[in-house]
């Protein structure tokens, strides 16, 4: 699936979402995570974070990998570079909404 | 607007420095730690002066912290997360009280001729400073904590005269494991 395509100056609507942009922020500084450890990072629930982690790789911001650890069905995540320019563009976009505020 | 976008940016940072808590423990580091304990060992069994075992061993004591330090923040800076705010602080925090009472104990165990029980001494408050500090972090940080209290425990029940070995497989074997474990999938 195509990234969500957005403008260099109009906000990701997609990873505006708390949890959304906490995921993507949580990748940015590891090469992947499991599902337990976002969830753990994040403090919410399973269900919950299905959803929203669901979206971002719709959105192919996350790249998800399932498979066992032993017998113990285990799934990874990793930001893609769609996902990392999203995220570089999302902080660009509110340091320019500081500097713009600071005049 | 510009109070949310400050916010945005807070809440970005903070979910970087708690999940740096996952990469925060150097798996190279540790490896490299584990290979100084094993020519540790290496040098330590031969002495038949205790003063000089201990020596030796207190040396590499200095030399693993030195490692451990310049390796974390070697890696942080690599990853461009903040080591000192947040996750770091918080595995130092959950760290030092034990070594801090490995540091007493060590001198009351060697005061009162008692240094056989120092191996499995160590080997179990660096697996409970390991388990305390990395309490926030990826489980395998906790798995090892947890592996080095059990080797100690084993060290505490086994015949003084395998310390050294003990040792060489606790602070080395399981330095290199884990530590290979570690820089493999949490980014070196």
């Amino acid at each position: 699936m195509e990234p969500r395509s957005e403008g260099a100056g109009k906000l990701d609507e997609l990873i505006h979402g708390r949890f959304r942009l906490g995921i993507l922020s949580a990748l940015a500084v590891n090469d992947s995570l499991s599902f337990s450890e976002i969830r753990k990072l994040l403090e919410t629930t399973d269900g919950n974070l299905s959803v929203h982690a669901r979206k971002l790789e719709e959105a192919g911001y996350v790249a998800c990998v399932k498979g066992f650890d032993g017998r113990i069905p285990k799934t990874e995540y990793r930001m893609t570079p769609a996902g990392r320019k999203a995220l570089e563009r999302y902080l660009d976009h509110m340091e320019a909404l500081i500097r713009a505020a600071r005049g | 607007m510009e109070a949310h976008a400050l916010e945005n940016l807070r809440y970005i940072r903070g979910a970087m420095e708690r999940a740096g808590s996952f990469t925060a423990v150097p798996g190279l580091g540790g490896v490299l730690m584990g290979s100084t304990a094993v020519a540790a060992a290496w040098m330590a069994g031969p002495q038949t002066a205790q003063g000089r075992w201990l020596a030796v061993w207190m040396a590499e004591a200095a030399v693993a912290l030195l490692v451990g330090i310049v390796a974390a923040f070697w890696k942080a800076r690599r990853l461009d997360v903040p080591l000192l705010s947040g996750p770091g602080r918080k595995f130092v925090a959950g760290f030092a009280p034990a070594m801090l009472a490995g540091g007493v104990l060590t001198a009351g165990l060697w005061q009162a001729g008692m240094d056989h029980l120092l191996p499995g001494v160590w080997l179990l408050l660096y697996g409970v400073g390991v388990v305390s500090g990395g309490a926030s972090s990826v489980r395998v940080v906790w798995l090892m904590g947890a592996c080095f209290m059990a080797a100690g425990t084993a060290a505490v029940l086994l015949p003084a005269a395998w310390g050294n070995g003990e040792l060489a497989a606790g602070f080395g074997g399981l330095h290199i494991v884990f530590g290979t474990a570690i820089a493999v999938k949490y980014g070196g």
